[in-house]
């Protein structure tokens, strides 16, 4: 059931021109939209695809748009977010980087979709060669009447603009995007309003990962309907994975939502399994936020059914027993990893990443990475795991954006899951210096609760 | 630091980028532009200067610039090495390949070598998970490195400086 | 009108107020219900923008209004939430709210310095309150606490970051207030802190005022320091006919025998001034004969901490505004 939707032209020697693109079919769906549909039937389209935000938080896109504020006589905005910055995380690079100009066709179709009239790009500020390739191809399709005034003769203008960060993990979450795009600190928004409402400049603004906007061009190709009918359920369509750690083969991989993790961590198309035959440890599926999940669990859920790479079938058994599909950052743990390090690792990430406006997420994160330390360093307590779990509580749900459950969530689950393995570094503090704890002994057996 | 002639220009494309009065926008990537101008770092002269240009005030640039962890805000080598240490490149090793710089380049995590030409920082994920360890440099990533990698892009460096 | 029930108290209030303001405005109402009152660290309503950031108002929706009664899923920051006709809000009746603020304070005092014996604002810093009201007896906290490089800025505000909880006011006084602001939040995350960044001193007509509106003793009067604890001053409303057209000059003087000590706004109930008032007022004016002496004035501060411990109530006797101001009748000027 493999079947590419937005990477199938990719490996195309020179698909980064317009030349190329356009010969092998590209910008058909530009054409599509803006010469034979109304705004109101793309927005239709893509709700009908089932589409699904491909940034994290998995919220139908055709919806959001059509949350979109329209006053009279106010500018509306279409903001990309390509800052991509969530450990485990690669792919928006990968599609902007082979393939530009699938990016600059979901934007032309989605800002006529939302009536923005200027869409701008926000990439995270490492990605700078992205930004000359980015240039050209968005030059290129201006240059062949798809972009400036009067695209295709249809009335509609637009723009599209490049605006590159500068290192703020934070600029990923979307106030704190727009934020920085007006030359400001990354500071998240206090919402309400929503940028839908009040956005960039305080215009109606919708913002949308790369994927999702990618994802529009086939949609508008193939119609909501057919697109609807990849992927299983309400995970429809097809996803970008980044896959990293442990594996054979690490990439960026588009798989059919609804392959097994199993197919998908194994078999040679993809991961091609462990590396050095080791075995399995553990994984983050989507990206370094997500709860971490036990050999024993990634397979198959507790109920026994078999794990597929969905929205639903990832996070089923809530925290307890489940994770999540996020940003589709899928991390790999061998057998001599440890787990309190790479907790601690990651809780040194958002400590490092939190804008610091809010208390719970400032001198939380920094509490914990400072117990974690302690811990992978075998001078922790038996009482610091009880006393992380009660910062991540009091962190998690209680602050102004996501980052503060980012920062708790790894925590919570590295302990839920993992607690022998951190205390035996409290017990063997001399031992957890110099060899890994391996696998987990206690397999699993009923749903830890959520709140243990 | 005084911008020439094409950067001046390259602010004015930057600023017409956006609404009127909204030139602020524009801060991060002249920022950019003055980090590469001033010698790979924000001195709060030149910081002053890009706050002129935006017609905002200073403390509205410091603010900004401290905030971004690409913005560095002491003298840094003509070369940086920012070395990722996150939790994908850590378990490829990146604990060693920063350990293997360090010895090498003979200074410590935010110092320059002598001849002024390297200087490393640890930072964290930089988008490149798949491809570890990793580092950036300028504009580019230096992507499955060893200490052998280290070694030719330290002595491409160096040729390239003339040295 | 929205009607909006806090704590099982129901009352009408415009639309668009705050979860916050109408728990204010029951209490201005029914005085017995001022302790039903979210705490506020980080908001101030004659700030534009202010709030959201402290955490310590977090209040749990029980029923988000007549229209749509779920419940909101998360607490909210009652400072910026406005209220819908019908919400329901629990504040001191959800364990939840009480278990999240007792963490931000925790949060909150977690690198404080707990200097109270030395620091200016001992006797009506909110941290105090809050803590002696929130927090635990111990800190669970076992690491050094977080200090910052000392930034002198200028001769009449001292900084003391160590204190700062980052709640902005300052920032936002700085630009909404004075002509220039030429102070700011800068770095980010744990490190960030108040500063000028290139050490400039903060000095114009209201630039005073960033100490009043500071709820901890992280901006105080460089004039005022270490001469009396607050405690052993007397109040005086007093006022003056002020040239600076922006200011009042309505302030309370603050006394040592005919000495004036230190001149701030009035503050009201919730802590926030009621009027900003002009750096020549609050400086320059130090005679009593600059000032036209109301009376005494009230102050009801109730907490206190000292030696990094919360002292219990019994102690508390240096606070007790006993002190007879007949002192002061005679010394009146006009
Ligand atoms: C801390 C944080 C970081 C985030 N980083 C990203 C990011 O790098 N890229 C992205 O597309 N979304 C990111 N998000 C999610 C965005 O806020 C937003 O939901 C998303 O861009 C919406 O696009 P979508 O609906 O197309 O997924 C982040 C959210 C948070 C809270
Ligand atoms: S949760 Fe963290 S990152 Fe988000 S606003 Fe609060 S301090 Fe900033
Ligand atoms: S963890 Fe190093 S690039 Fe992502
Ligand atoms: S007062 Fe509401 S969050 Fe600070």
């Amino acid at each position: 059931m493999s079947r590419k939707l937005l990477l199938d032209k990719a490996h195309i020697a020179g698909i980064e021109t317009f030349e190329v693109y356009r010969k092998e079919g590209g910008y058909r769906a530009a054409e599509k939209a803006l010469k034979s549909m109304t705004p109101d039937e793309i927005t239709e389209e893509v709700k009908k695809s089932g589409l699904r935000g491909r940034g994290g938080a998995g919220f139908p896109t055709g919806m959001k748009w059509s949350f979109l504020a329209k006053p009279e006589g106010v500018p509306r905005y279409l903001v990309c977010n390509a800052d991509e910055s969530e450990p485990g995380t690669f792919k928006d690079r990968f599609l902007m980087e082979k393939i530009p100009h699938l990016l600059v066709e979901g934007l032309i179709v989605s800002s006529f979709a939302l009536g923005a009239n200027t869409a701008y790009i926000y990439i995270r500020g490492e990605y700078a060669w992205i930004v000359h390739i980015l240039e050209k191809a968005i030059a290129e399709a201006k240059n062949n009447g798809f972009l400036g005034k009067n695209i295709l003769g249809t009335g509609f203008d637009l723009e599209i603009y490049v605006q590159r960060g500068a290192g703020a993990y934070i600029c990923g979450e979307e106030t704190a995007l727009l934020e920085s795009l007006e030359g400001k600190r990354g500071n998240p928004r206090i919402k309400p309003p929503f940028p839908a409402v009040k956005g960039l400049y305080d215009c109606p603004t919708v913002v949308n990962n790369v994927e999702s906007i990618a994802a529009s061009v086939p949609i508008i190709n193939m119609t909501g309907d057919e697109y609807a009918k990849i992927g299983l359920g309400r995970s429809t369509g097809t996803k970008l994975i980044s896959a990293s750690g442990n594996i054979n083969k690490p990439g960026v991989y588009e798989i059919v939502l609804g392959l097994s993790v199993e197919e998908f961590l194994m078999s040679d198309e993809y991961c091609g399994g462990m590396k050095n035959g080791k075995k399995l440890k553990a994984c983050v599926p989507g990206g370094s936020s997500v709860p971490i999940l036990p050999h024993d669990l990634l397979f198959k859920t507790a109920n026994g059914e078999t794990r597929l790479m969905t929205y639903e079938s990832l996070s089923d058994g809530g925290f307890a027993t489940g994770s999540m599909l996020g940003s589709g950052g899928f991390i790999v743990y061998d057998e001599d990893q440890c787990i309190v390090e790479n907790t601690y690792n990651f809780t040194r990430f958002y400590r490092h990443e939190s804008c610091g406006q809010c208390s719970p997420c400032r001198e939380g994160t920094g509490w914990m990475e400072k117990l974690l330390w302690r811990l992978e360093n075998g001078q922790g307590k038996i009482e610091d795991i009880d006393l992380l779990w009660d910062i991540q509580r009091k962190i998690e749900g209680n602050t102004i954006c996501p980052l503060g459950d980012a920062a708790s969530w790894p925590v919570a689950a590295a302990i839920r899951h993992f607690r022998e393995e951190f205390e035996w570094h409290v017990t063997h503090p001399k031992e957890a210096m110099e060899r890994n704890y391996g696998l987990r002994k206690n397999i699993y057996v009923a749903p830890t609760p959520a709140g243990a | 630091m005084k911008f020439n002639e094409t950067e001046l220009k390259e602010v004015e494309r930057l600023v017409s980028r956006y609404p009127a009065d909204r030139q602020k926008s524009a801060l991060i990537p002249v920022l950019h532009l003055a980090q590469v101008a001033n010698g790979n770092w924000l001195d709060a002269e030149t910081m002053d200067y890009v706050a002129s240009l935006l017609k905002i005030t200073n403390i509205e640039v410091y603010e900004v610039a401290s905030f971004y962890s690409m913005f560095n805000l002491k003298p840094v080598g003509k070369y940086l090495f920012e070395v990722c240490q996150t939790g994908p490149c850590n378990i490829q090793g990146a604990k060693d390949i920063i350990a293997y710089i360090e010895k090498k380049l003979g200074v410590k995590e935010g110092e320059v070598t002598s001849d002024g030409l390297f200087s490393f920082k640890r930072v964290e994920c930089l988008g490149a998970c798949g491809y570890a360890p990793m580092l950036q440099l300028g504009e580019h990533f230096k992507e499955h490195l060893t200490p052998e990698k280290i070694d030719a892009i330290v002595d491409e460096h160096r040729m390239k400086a003339g040295l | 009108m929205a009607k909006v029930t806090i704590d099982g108290h129901l009352m009408d209030v415009p639309d668009g107020t705050t979860i916050l303001n109408a728990a204010r405005m029951m209490a201005e109402q029914h005085p017995e219900l001022s302790a039903n009152v979210p705490p506020a660290m980080c908001y101030y309503s004659k700030l534009e923008g202010s709030g959201g950031k402290c955490r310590t108002c977090l209040v749990q929706v029980t029923k988000g209004s007549e229209k749509d009664p779920r419940p909101m899923p998360k607490l909210v920051a009652s400072c910026r939430t406005t209220v819908m006709d019908g919400m329901e809000v629990q504040n001191k009746l959800s364990a939840q709210v009480q278990d999240a603020r007792k963490g931000v304070v925790e949060f909150l005092l977690l690198n404080h310095p707990l200097d109270c014996p030395v620091c200016d604002q001992a006797g009506e810093c909110h941290l105090q309150d809050l803590g002696y009201e929130h927090g635990s007896q111990n800190t669970r906290y076992e690491f050094k606490r977080r200090t910052f490089e000392v930034e002198d800025i200028g001769d009449k505000v001292k900084l003391h970051m160590n204190r700062c909880i980052l709640c902005y006011r300052c920032v936002f006084t700085a630009n909404q207030i004075t002509e220039g602001r030429v102070h700011g939040i800068i770095n980010r995350g744990d490190h960030a802190e108040i500063s000028t960044y290139i050490h400039q001193s903060i000095d114009n007509d209201f630039s005073g005022n960033v100490i009043d509106v500071c709820p901890v003793g992280a901006l105080t009067d460089k004039t005022f320091r270490f001469k009396s604890r607050v405690w052993n001053t007397n109040p005086y409303n007093a006022h003056r006919e002020c040239t600076n057209p922006k200011c009042k000059g309505h302030v309370v003087l603050w006394m040592a025998g005919n000495d004036i000590l230190r001149v701030t706004a009035r503050k009201d109930q919730w802590g926030e001034v009621e009027s900003f008032i002009c750096n020549e007022c609050r400086f320059d004016k130090k005679s009593l004969g600059d000032w036209i002496v109301e009376g005494p004035r009230k102050i009801d501060r109730h907490s206190v901490i000292s030696g990094g411990h919360y002292n219990s109530l019994s102690d508390k006797k240096v606070l007790t505004k006993s002190t007879t101001f007949a002192v002061m009748e005679g010394s009146r000027k006009d």
